[in-house]
């Protein structure tokens, strides 16, 4: 009965109730740049040949056939398309039409495909490594963007997740040499990362220090012990304290036989299945929980989740010290992710670019970690394509992902809007 | 080191000023003028005040520039600690402590005090030079140092001001010195002018490099701290493929990727001679210091910088245009940090760069603002200081072996420790404050990631 007077009441509603969709010319003004980007190589740079594209490894159970496309007509292909999803995001914005995300997916793809062809004519693509070398180099950027969500969430900017990783590569790697185990150097490292925290929420939370000042200094603060100890410590005794053991690839005995998808996710270290876990249970967290209801409330309204009795500043202090742990854990990438000996400042400003995928992916766990995702595919396709020759100078190729993500966060992302209580200190009164 | 904070201790005295007035005012009847009076004149029912001498104690055990002598103090001790720890002497007689404790008494009085003062005679004076002359040239290395930081670190202590964080820096400083490095080797030009033109032409590179990132967040909204953090890579690849391409920036007939020396017309004049490192653009950095305080606290500009860093959203309905706000700050900040980098490849390495030539002056730069607190006399006493501890690290590291990054400890300690004052207070038992402000006011990047 009532759903019907409901109904009644609610139905006249529609036509009264015009409803204003927001459209930007941002997507499409984008979209034409990219699209004239690949149409100027076509013209101006064509390559004959043919680019062969490599599905699988050869200790792989199931063999997929190499792909073969001739490079020039499926470049022209690529661009006849990209027009037309270019036209068609015009027609979208024309008649009042947001641009969806699965058209900006499908552009990407098809973008990188066209590239690819281009940047590979004549060669072999082995997509197998491409792939799992971006998830590889991937893995530190993503621990490290979650670490800045979860921070920025509860409303503590954390710029030191730098100095996070580069504590935790640290003191995994001479936890890991001394005990020989590269397990207790996991531990060690999340303990490191944590304990930076603390110093940023001591003073962002109690002493009221502005957290980007704090997480600046702190950058700078374990860039100095770790490169101090490295230097006097750690070099004289090297064989001691810096030759860490690696974790062991781990293939997943069912998933790790599916083609593409299982060599390059289910054949990894333990790490990386850490990161799935970690990148799932923060979403589920965040989303899902009273954690993550209470955590978004001290972030969002501070004055808000304090009157319902969330103790804000214990609340912070605690997620702060968490997010430091996913950092420090992201730090074993370097040393005994990869059986790498420790050296001074080899996160090489991963923690910014972490930062960057954090506002890239508008402060959402699973969009961030696609933005790391990005990053590593892009400085892995760098590897790849200076091993197979490219005729691009590999510096450009290097600058190619910092130039896709300025044009990608002013076209696609533009403004965007963090969590409200970031950065600002609850001084209850 | 009181010059920082006078200005910042001032500011929150004259604000809680303000709402007594307020108050006042409408529940009195009374006219403007008894407003006005009752403004100016003190409450007669003030109690009476404690004694001078109390006052001056109170206020000196109470002020920021203990605050920050304690600070660096205390930093010292951490680094006095961790020197002593990793030194093999201390090791060593630590080993039979109990049997002569002395013995590593007396060594850790040895590595930290042979540390410390080959960290002053690299910075300040050395004492070991038979005249003056020769034991004064530590300390024009010290503002031969501090140079490029003052510099920097008023780059990015305005885009503070303006509520920007420029991590971009190194991009700037690259750019710039690419720029004014080619002007500088490859044109040739009268002397005077051809320093002039380079010198333009560096702070004109630096200023367009960082107005991307100010153009971008003004029309797109593209946050200024992506935007910087990818151009420091772009530019960083970009001068690294300049520097090995032929007919760029590579020296001709070499296959290192360095370039030319640059030409005798374009380097900056020494200022003391040949004997000392110290160039004209330790001049240059003073005019600049001058600039920066005269547009935040004396032009129109600076105080629509101040304005939109405070609040944007007052700004805007206050009819500040605060998009060309953000695109003229990062204007002016990149072409601080032009001048940085143009000081680096004219005045300091003119026998060629390569792309290290920033030097990692870029992100220093960013702990000599903050510890300049975005004041630009602040930051000039900031980055001479930071300059007395990179002289002094390198000859600290060189007399002692004592390895230079716990600089950067001591650094970012002390940038900690000034940041907190209650910590120091707590640390060294000092009274609390009652008459200021109770807590520190955040400072001046809260609005940074907030929008």
């Amino acid at each position: 009965m009532s759903t019907t007077a409901e109904h009644h009441r609610t139905a006249p509603q529609p036509e009264a109730l015009a409803t204003t969709v927001v459209t930007s010319w941002k997507a499409p003004i984008a979209f034409a740049v990219f699209t004239l980007a690949e149409l100027a190589l076509a013209v101006f740079a064509p390559r004959e040949g043919v680019t062969k594209f490599r599905l699988s490894s050869p200790t792989d159970a199931v063999q997929l056939p190499e792909v073969t496309v001739p490079t020039m007509p499926a470049l022209w292909t690529v661009v006849v398309l990209l027009a037309a999803v270019t036209a068609y995001s015009i027609w979208l914005v024309a008649t009042k039409h947001r641009v969806p995300l699965w058209t900006i997916v499908v552009f990407a793809i098809l973008f990188m495909f066209g590239f690819l062809t281009w940047a590979a004519a004549g060669a072999s693509l082995p997509m197998i490594g491409l792939l799992f070398g971006s998830l590889s180099l991937a893995v530190p950027l993503i621990f490290g963007s979650l670490a800045g969500v979860l921070g920025e969430r509860v409303g503590v900017i954390n710029i030191a997740i730098e100095g996070q990783l580069l504590a935790g590569a640290f003191t995994a790697a001479v936890v890991a040499s001394i005990t020989g185990q590269p397990w207790f150097g996991l531990i060690a490292a999340m303990v490191a990362g944590m304990l930076v925290a603390f110093v940023l929420a001591a003073f962002a939370i109690k002493y009221f220090v502005d957290q980007v000042i704090v997480g600046v200094v702190l950058n700078v603060l374990v860039t100095g012990l770790t490169s101090f100890f490295f230097s006097q410590v750690l070099a004289p005794n090297a064989a001691l304290l810096n030759t860490p053991p690696r974790f062991d690839r781990w293939p997943i005995p069912v998933l790790g036989d599916i083609p593409i998808i299982g060599p390059v996710f289910f054949r990894q270290t333990v790490v990386v299945y850490l990161m799935y876990i970690a990148v799932a249970a923060v979403y589920i967290g965040l989303f899902h929980t009273k954690w993550g209801l209470r955590l978004r409330a001290v972030g969002e309204h501070p004055q808000a989740a304090d009157t319902v009795g969330i103790n804000v500043n214990r609340t912070r202090f605690w997620n702060v010290a968490l997010a430091g742990a996913i950092a420090g854990l992201g730090g074993t990438f370097f040393t005994i992710g990869s059986g790498i000996a420790f050296n001074k400042e080899m996160t090489a400003g991963a923690g910014f670019i972490a930062l960057a995928a954090v506002i890239f992916g508008q402060w959402d766990p699973i969009k961030a970690t696609l933005a790391a995702l990005l990053f590593g595919f892009a400085s892995n396709l760098q590897n790849t394509l200076s091993v197979i020759g490219s005729p691009v100078p590999s510096e450009f190729m290097l600058m190619l992902p910092y130039v896709v993500t300025i044009f990608a966060v002013a076209g696609l992302v533009g403004k965007v809007r963090g969590p409200a209580a970031a950065g600002k200190p609850y001084i209850k009164s | 080191m009181s010059d920082p904070q006078e200005p910042r201790g001032d500011a929150p005295a004259g604000k809680d000023l303000d709402p007594d007035i307020a108050l006042e005012q409408p529940g009195s009847v009374a006219t403007d003028a008894d407003a006005a009076r009752s403004a100016a004149a003190p409450p007669a029912d003030e109690v009476e005040p404690p004694s001078r001498w109390h006052t001056m104690l109170r206020q000196i055990s109470t002020g920021n520039a203990l605050i920050s002598v304690l600070s660096v103090l205390l930093a010292l001790l951490v680094g006095a600690v961790m020197i002593a720890f990793t030194d093999e002497r201390v090791q060593a007689a630590s080993g039979y402590f109990f049997a002569r404790p002395g013995d590593t008494f007396v060594a850790i009085w040895q590595s930290v005090s042979g540390a410390y003062s080959a960290l002053f005679q690299g910075s300040v004076y050395n004492f070991r030079r038979d005249t003056f002359a020769a034991g004064i040239r530590p300390l024009t290395e010290t503002l031969t140092f501090a140079t490029p930081l003052i510099a920097g670190g008023l780059g990015v202590g305005l885009a503070f001001r303006v509520g920007m964080f420029n991590i971009g820096g190194r991009g700037q400083m690259l750019i710039a010195a690419s720029v004014a490095g080619w002007i500088g080797f490859g044109l040739d030009l009268p002397m005077g002018l051809h320093m002039l033109v380079a010198l333009v032409g560096g702070l004109l590179g630096g200023a367009l490099w960082a107005g991307i990132a100010g153009l971008l967040k003004a029309r797109t909204g593209a946050h200024e701290v992506i935007v910087t953090i990818m151009l420091n890579y772009i530019a960083f690849y970009l001068v690294s493929w300049m520097l090995r391409t032929p007919g760029l920036l590579q020296a001709p007939g070499s296959s290192n990727p360095k370039t030319p020396a640059m030409k005798e017309t374009a380097i900056f004049p020494q200022l003391l001679g040949p004997q000392y490192n110290l160039h004209f653009g330790f001049i240059l950095v003073i005019a600049a210091t001058v600039l920066v305080w005269w547009i935040l606290s004396r032009s129109s500009l600076g105080f629509k910088f101040r304005a939109v860093g405070e609040n944007p959203n007052a700004a805007r309905v206050a009819g500040i245009n605060v998009s060309s706000m953000y695109v003229y700050a990062m204007l002016i900040a990149g072409a601080l940090l032009g001048l940085a980098g143009v000081s680096q490849v004219l005045g300091t390495v003119t026998t060629g760069f390569t792309a290290g030539i920033d030097a990692g002056i870029g992100f220093d730069a960013i702990t000599v603002a903050l510890l300049g607190r975005s004041t630009p006399w602040g930051i000039f006493v900031a980055g001479i200081l930071f300059g007395a501890f990179k002289a002094g690290g390198f000859s600290m590291q060189a007399a002692e072996g004592v390895p230079i990054e716990i600089v950067l400890v001591v650094q970012s300690l002390i940038v900690l420790f000034i940041a907190a004052p209650p910590l120091v207070r707590t640390i060294f038992r000092l009274p609390d404050p009652k008459a200021g402000p109770k807590r520190p006011r955040p400072i001046v990047t809260k609005e940074v990631d907030a929008k």
